[in-house]
């Protein structure tokens, strides 16, 4: 049928076909799009998590950029006589001033103002949630891991943003985070109070931070994440995206629908929603209402003095640790309240990248995964999940412990303590009792998978025994509960070759084989219902 | 006697003993104890401190001794004045409910009348801080803009930024001074109550703690406005944070778990 359409063809072509051969001649639009087009996007509600974190950060963006019209980035000293009377003839400066214009004078402007910062915290919160999505799938194995990271420096990035935009109001509550990160900075050995007078240049505050900051805010953070964005996106078509078992998915295809144009529609809808939600809360409820706060002065400080909640860990860290410090010949102070807190702030990072490939190593497993997993079936990971989970949110309890003293009646030097153990024994317990509980749901999938359903119908035989009536599961359920992979754990193999040679093994690899037991030993997973098992219950009576 | 002896083994004879005992004591001491010398001016004044004593032993003397010169259970009274008496009894935080790291605001109990008699006994023990007129508390005459720095510069450490309240140490607490009368938040600067510290007037001048008390009335009064809506406490970053995980976090996962509710299944091949 080819050889005929083209060139003998009556009709001129349409305005619409010129157009497509006109970009495709140019653009190559069309090769690109047949490609692409027709990607296949599974649907399940935890796949959005990071749609809503990406509309979010668009929000972000846009609501940014009418911010940066009347914001000024200007330390310097005013007093101000504008429309807010209870700041009448206060001192500030201007970064504090514009932002109280913004809030009062400028047209929408507090209405935009708390839509970015609602729309940060959420943000943040969204690629907190998204990475945890595909931390307990799985969906950090090969061929993932880059994107792993990618994903992860956007989340350091946009605490980096979270915090810099936080700090540029010059208002009491920023000022003093802003003071609290000088601390930080003092406390690095030795070099400290270079490092602190070279970042604010010269004495704090000075007169640099704010500019630098928003520097850093407008153009340097929201550029690099805008790129890393888009590769995270590119390599998410590149890839193409995960699925949860089901009837007909497998690791060599994608069922779901088509990008153009079922998902478009969806996405694009969904983009309106969080729009909406996050347009009705900044409508609704305050928040950093910087009018009550009053501008930055380094001698004044005020109770509650919380960074935003992203941050809140690390307020923990400094508020649990005791205030520990040694005077080194030279005269060097190393103070260890804060030194120690930054240095565990420096670890969490190394482990959220490191974990991808530390789990590849330890399990030996190379292959490719596009099915994800379901927590229950990797007890060893989703403890370690849970247990990171638990860890932070200890310390964001630590954060935040003057207002668990105050609204629960506690006493503040109680809740320390608390939490100085609980920061050891509680991710230690969270992660005994996640294992434990995932071992029991597989369990349960083994003998849902073997005995069918309880019905709750109890039925009485001829000769009186009383059974209840198990259904069978149907045919798709049962293939989800059973077509997980079950990894057989390492071996350490023989100490002597077959020649009599003794074979030497490495401390590490003893440890890898030790940890591998741990995840895919038998007190990592419960063997999955064989075709055999099965076969022999249902094969017979009914029940037993 | 018969009737008597028979019952003195009874479980409650020691009891019945106990409380004839206790009201023979009681009566013996109301006969003979030496009573206050009255004074020969009858002038309301004199009748106010009197009053104010009988309420004094009621409710206050168990801790802070007969005379007001305190014991092990509470401070001496000595010159407290009669602005301390008038906020800690009408705001409820004495009498004591019971001993703890800090008397916490209840309701009152007594009448403003009795109160002032209280008063009038207390400042009576020693010169003190008296009760402020309403010209030096009134909100109208302060100076907000003056108020909120000096309120962020003497209080905000421990009561936040707009008096919301925070946690001290052991348990101890600022409390939110929202919707707190002008005339105790003056009478507190004047006596520092609990674990506050006093501010006399040689370190917040009236026209200061008047100025404190109109921004007050400002961001915490009754007609204070919060122009970005609901206020979610006034408490900063911590109740922003839950509130965006709970509310705006889970609403929008509320709306993907509805626009995936209908999902693509394998086509059957």
């Amino acid at each position: 049928m080819s050889t005929t359409t083209t060139h003998t063809r009556r009709n001129p072509p349409s305005r619409g076909e010129r157009i497509a051969d006109w970009t495709d001649a140019r653009l190559g639009l069309h090769g690109a799009g047949r490609k692409n087009i027709r990607k296949i996007f599974p649907d399940h509600w935890s796949f959005l998590l990071g749609e809503i974190a990406m509309y979010t950060f668009l929000i972000v963006l846009l609501t940014g950029v009418y911010l940066t019209l009347f914001f000024k980035p200007s330390m310097a000293e005013m007093t101000y006589h504008g429309s807010y009377a209870p700041m009448n003839g206060v001192m500030m400066t201007e970064a504090y001033a514009s932002t109280l214009d913004i809030s009062f004078d400028v047209r929408g402007g507090l209405l935009v103002r708390q839509i970015h910062h609602w729309s940060a915290l959420i943000f943040i919160a969204a690629m907190a949630t998204h990475m945890m999505r595909v931390f307990f799938t799985g969906a950090f194995r090969k061929p993932r891991e880059v994107n792993w990271l990618f994903g992860f420096t956007l989340l350091v990035l946009g605490c980096v943003a979270g915090f810099t935009g936080y700090s540029l109001p010059d208002d009491l509550l920023s000022g003093t985070g802003v003071r609290f990160m000088e601390g930080a900075t003092l406390a690095t050995p030795v070099i400290g109070t270079y490092l602190a007078f070279f970042l604010w240049g010269g004495e704090f505050p000075g007169t640099d931070i704010i500019p630098r900051f928003f520097a850093v805010h407008v153009l340097l953070v929201p550029g690099i994440m805008l790129g890393l964005f888009l590769i995270h996106l590119i390599l998410i078509f590149y890839h193409k995206h995960t699925q949860f078992a089901g009837a007909g998915k497998t690791n060599d295809n994608v069922v779901g629908a088509p990008f153009m144009p079922v998902y478009v529609a969806k996405a694009g809808g969904f983009f309106f929603l969080v729009f909406g939600v996050v347009t009705l809360l900044a409508g609704m409820f305050t928040i950093n209402p910087v009018w009550d706060l009053g501008p930055y002065r380094p001698d004044l400080v005020s109770t509650g003095a919380q960074p935003d909640w992203y941050m809140g860990w690390t307020e923990g860290l400094i508020r649990f640790m005791p205030g520990w410090e040694w005077v080194i010949p030279g005269g060097y102070t190393i103070n260890f309240g804060v030194f120690i807190p930054l240095m565990i702030v420096g670890v969490v990072p190394t482990v959220m990248v490191a974990y991808p490939f530390f789990e590849s190593w330890v399990t030996g497993d190379r292959r490719e995964h596009h099915i994800l997993d379901r927590p229950r079936n990797v007890p060893t990971r989703t403890g370690f999940g849970v247990a990171w989970l638990t860890w932070v949110f200890v310390l964001l309890m630590a954060g935040g412990n003057d207002l668990w003293a105050t609204h629960f009646h506690l006493s503040i030097e109680a809740i320390t303590w608390f939490v100085r153990i609980a920061f050891f024994v509680a991710p230690v317990l969270a992660f005994w009792i996640t294992r434990r509980i995932c071992l029991g749901l597989q369990r349960r999938d083994r003998e849902k998978v073997l005995h069918g359903r309880e019905t709750g119908i109890i039925k009485r035989l001829p000769h009186g025994e009383f059974i209840e009536v198990h259904e069978p599961l149907p045919q798709e359920q049962m293939h989800v509960l059973t077509s997980h992979d079950q990894h057989t754990p390492l071996e350490l193999g023989p100490t002597v070759d077959d020649n009599g040679v003794v074979r030497k093994q490495s401390p590490v690899e003893k440890l890898r084989v030790k940890l591998s037991q741990g995840y895919y030993g038998e007190a990592g997973q419960i063997p999955k219902p064989t075709r055999h098992e099965y076969e022999e219950i249902t094969s017979g009576h009914g029940h037993h | 006697m018969k009737k008597l002896s028979a019952r003195r083994r009874h479980p409650l004879a020691a009891l019945v003993v106990l409380l004839i005992a206790l009201a023979a004591t009681g009566g013996l001491y109301a006969t003979f104890a030496p009573t206050g010398k009255a004074q020969a001016e009858e002038t309301s004044q004199s009748l106010a401190v009197e009053e104010g004593q009988k309420i004094f032993r009621v409710g206050c003397a168990s801790c802070h001794g007969t005379g007001g010169q305190g014991s092990s259970d509470g401070p001496s009274l000595v010159g407290v004045g009669a602005a301390a008496v008038d906020f800690q009894v009408s705001t409820g935080r004495m009498p004591l409910q019971q001993q703890g790291v800090q008397a916490p605001k209840k309701p009152n109990i007594y009448t403003q009348k009795e109160i002032d008699q209280l008063a009038a006994y207390v400042a009576s023990l020693g010169p003190g801080p008296a009760v402020p007129e309403e010209s030096q508390y009134d909100p109208a005459g302060g100076d907000v803009a003056r108020g909120g720095d000096l309120f962020r510069t003497n209080c905000a450490q421990c009561h936040n930024f707009t008096g919301k309240g925070g946690a001290l140490t052991d348990g101890k607490y600022a409390p939110n001074i929202d919707g707190v009368d002008p005339k105790h938040m003056y009478e507190a600067m004047q006596t520092g109550p609990q674990n506050m510290p006093s501010f006399p007037d040689k370190l917040l001048t009236t026209t200061d703690k008047q100025d404190i008390i109109a921004y007050l009335d400002e961001v915490g009064g009754d007609e204070a406005e919060s122009p970005g809506g609901f206020s979610l406490g006034g408490l900063g970053p911590v109740s922003e944070g839950l509130f965006a995980w709970v509310f705006g976090l889970g609403a929008l996962v509320v709306l993907t778990i509805w626009i995936t509710a209908r999902s693509a299944k394998a086509r059957k091949s």
